[in-house]
């Protein structure tokens, strides 16, 4: 009897109560669960997905999304398919295009077209729609009939950029977007001087950021020090000075900035009046890069603030003392010990700001004047007022793209771990 | 960068629900300010008045990328929309706007058919007309003890006149501005604007301003701008100097040489909820009576010939329109019409071209 026991306890495999495997019986119940905490998380997935994953896939896929063309003038694009792109193309050409015209003028795309064609050739749209509303009328030879409706038919360059807008999809708004574009035989070239603009907003656009960065860090490191250090009574009006302006909506903090800093603003009205400049000397603080720097460091500030904090509250006071006991001075003590231990509070706090101020808006759209502009205004010129919104797109891809390098980097580096949000 | 992307998206959600909730009423769209107050007193008054579906007024910057929007995400809220020229002959060549049947307009309170009453090039094929306006400069009088600037050319004159300027952030109008105040006569410009030397030209005009200027986005800034004492002169939408004048009392004078006057037109986007309500509110707004009686509160000129001789006083200040009326004879002798083909051509690369300018 004991020995069939031992045999089973050894051998066989353990049951539950009602003769299933416990180990089956454990799987289930686990698996229940997962199951249960994937659905409490489903819906902020959905949420999450829908919000934001969904839009930046359509956004990625509009910045290469080329259909206009493709679409609407399927004659010609059947017959410049095989035009080698020297010289101009015969005449079934020009005769699909007649063909194209009418049709499109008819379901009413030729704008749509035309549209199109513009951002690549500046003049065409009038070509287009002025062309489509004689073709109707028009009789073989059409290569006549088209050149005599406007000399533009004859050009070569017309007729490669119809050809390259014939694809479904382009990489040409990425080119806009770090100006460059193709040329007449399709290579890649800088885009003429007086058109060049966007490489410098990234360029500005970075140093902005990182101009802000520096500049919460430098002011903000004071502030949570003294959060985390002060007695308790002291700290909480501290960290409500910290936070009231946090809970302020952001345009009436930006708005509160063109009140002060405006040329016939309070601080300039202050140095006038104790005679630091004179009348004449107001100095142009805001409508510029200054503003812009000065506004959102403010606005971002507790941003650097909170996640400097939360780690400093954590760092025992007994650490510096003991290194001053054993000798060193407050400013050793403070560079070797206290420091490195606040390095996650400093990399998540730049991490945030930085990041924030990269895609930042409203703030250099109100008081960025010319030189304070950063690419997301530009995106939006793009999305309100010139309709491009695959350039738009593009931009927005190139930022992706760049603040994704910029965390993979600071992960390289400084280590995602070695990160502290709050 | 998901900044935008994540407003964009949040927009779309407030367009939803702006859709359901205002399903049913008339939505009109306009500029805000003085003007879409002149409009609700001399259009959206009488309208509801006489019976006419409820309205919703809403405000917009102006441009096509909201109606764009709609159209294209298939849920269109916006019934009415007040756009300028170049839009409303954009947004009919990409399909965004409805064709509007000009048989539905009035006969003229003379009797002159609508047709012959519109002045020439003011119906468009989706587009009926409601204003001429004009972008003109205007400054400050008291800041001026001797002698005040009466040309364009002044406008540039840093050393007759020191001070900072306005101007609005866009090539639209400025490019114009900047060949006129430079020689080049109003007929002249549109053509010197097809080549690239003429366009440098008015870059190179604009640079000798460049360092002193402020730039403006919104109609409404330009007269804040002067009352600040922010700029000395400021280009500016001349309804605006106006109402300002007019309504507070404001020191402003307005420079009409080199005016680049343009239209404002009623559209209709394609899929509006409410088409015939608002193809009946167009021919309303825009019958003799309602043309010259939206004249009465901002200095915008009425484009039916009818319409001119009824422009009487101020409704509420009591001054006679007529002398502020863009197309008054002493002002429009030097006027230039905005060119809409030329811009519908050429604004993608002027404007890379003005943005990359404005950059550097």
């Amino acid at each position: 009897m004991s020995d069939q026991v031992t045999a089973a306890a050894y051998a066989g495999p353990v049951l539950a109560a009602d003769g299933t495997l416990l180990k089956d019986r454990l799987n289930k119940t686990m698996r229940r669960r997962k199951l249960i905490a994937a659905g409490l998380v489903l819906p902020l997935g959905a949420f999450v997905f829908i919000t934001f994953m969904f839009p930046i896939i359509l956004m990625l896929y509009r910045s290469v999304d080329n259909p206009v063309v493709h679409d609407n003038m399927p004659q010609t694009v059947a017959a410049l398919e095989y035009w080698d792109g020297q010289g101009i193309p015969g005449e079934e050409a020009f005769a699909a295009m007649v063909a194209d015209l009418v049709q499109a003028r008819k379901s009413k795309e030729i704008g749509r077209v035309a549209t199109r064609l513009n951002f690549e050739m500046s003049g065409v749209r009038s070509v287009l729609t002025g062309t489509a509303r004689k073709a109707k009328n028009m009789k073989a030879p059409f290569k006549d009939a088209l050149i005599a409706a406007n000399d533009l038919w004859g050009e070569r360059e017309l007729w490669v950029t119809i050809k390259r807008m014939a694809k479904p999809f382009t990489a040409s708004q990425y080119l806009a977007a770090v100006d460059m574009r193709f040329d007449i035989d399709n290579n890649m070239v800088m885009q003429d001087e007086d058109r060049q603009i966007y490489v410098t907003i990234f360029g500005r656009t970075l140093w902005i950021s990182l101009l802000v960065s520096v500049m919460c860090l430098l002011l903000g490191y004071p502030v949570a020090y003294l959060l985390a250090t002060l007695p308790l009574k002291y700290s909480n009006l501290l960290m409500i000075m910290v936070l009231l302006p946090f809970w302020t909506s952001l345009l009436v903090r930006t708005t509160s900035w063109i009140v002060l800093l405006q040329t016939n603003g309070v601080i300039n009205d202050l140095m006038v009046w104790t005679g630091i400049i004179s009348e004449e000397g107001r100095i142009q603080m805001i409508y510029n890069q200054m503003g812009t720097v000065i506004a959102m460091t403010h606005i971002l500030l507790p941003f650097m603030v909170l996640p400097l904090y939360s780690v400093m509250k954590t760092i025992p006071p007994s650490y510096m003392r003991a290194a001053l006991s054993l000798g060193a001075n407050p400013v050793t003590s403070f560079v070797r010990v206290y420091a490195p231990q606040t390095v996650p509070g400093i990399g998540a706090g730049s991490l945030l700001v930085f990041i924030l101020s990269i895609g930042y808006y409203i703030t250099p759209a109100l008081v960025g004047g010319r030189t304070g502009q950063m690419i997301s205004n530009f995106i939006a010129f793009h999305m309100q007022k010139s309709l491009n919104w695959g350039l738009a797109a593009a931009l927005g891809g190139i930022l992706l793209v760049g603040v994704l390098f910029l965390y993979w980097a600071y992960s390289k580096i400084v280590g995602v771990d070695n990160m502290k949000l709050g | 960068m998901s900044k935008s992307l994540l407003l964009s998206t949040v927009a779309a959600a407030g367009i939803l629900l702006a859709g359901a909730a205002s399903a049913g009423n008339l939505t009109v769209v306009s500029w805000g300010g003085g003007y879409t107050k002149s409009q609700v007193e001399a259009y959206h008054k009488p309208w509801l008045a006489m019976g006419g579906k409820a309205i919703n007024s809403e405000d917009y910057n102006g441009g096509l990328a909201e109606v764009k929007a709609q159209v294209e995400s298939g849920k269109v809220v916006w019934d009415l929309v007040d756009v300028e020229l170049s839009d409303a002959v954009r947004g009919c060549d990409e399909g965004l706007l409805l064709p509007i049947d000009k048989s539905i307009l009035p006969a003229g309170d003379d009797g002159t058919p609508a047709l012959k009453d519109f002045l020439p090039g003011t119906l468009t094929e989706c587009g009926v007309a409601s204003i001429v306006w004009t972008t003109i400069y205007a400054y400050d009088t008291t800041k001026f003890s001797g002698a005040k600037p009466t040309t364009m050319a002044d406008f540039y004159d840093l050393k007759k006149f020191p001070g900072k300027r306005g101007l609005r952030k866009g090539a639209k109008s400025n490019l114009e501005m900047a060949l006129m105040a430079d020689g080049v006569a109003p007929a002249d410009v549109y053509k010197m604007l097809g080549t690239n030397a003429g366009v440098e030209r008015a870059f190179a005009k604009l640079d000798t301003i460049k360092g002193s200027t402020v730039w403006w986005e919104a109609g409404a800034q330009p007269p804040q701008m002067l009352a600040d004492g922010e700029v000395l002169m400021t280009t500016a939408y001349n309804g605006r100097i106006f109402g300002a004048v007019a309504t507070e009392n404001k020191p402003f004078a307005i420079v009409w040489d080199a005016q680049v006057w343009d239209l404002d037109l009623w559209v209709i986007p394609k899929g509006a909820p409410n088409v015939a309500d608002a193809l009946k509110f167009v021919a309303f707004s825009t019958d003799t009576k309602r043309n010259a009686a939206q004249a009465s509160w901002i200095s915008y000129g009425p484009v039916r010939k009818s319409a001119a001789p009824l422009v009487g006083k101020h409704a509420t200040a009591g001054i006679d329109m007529k002398p502020h009326m863009p197309t008054a004879p002493g002002n429009f002798k030097n006027a230039l019409q905005n060119d809409f083909a030329f811009w519908a051509d050429h604004a993608d690369e002027l404007n890379e071209k003005f943005n990359s300018w404005l950059a550097k």
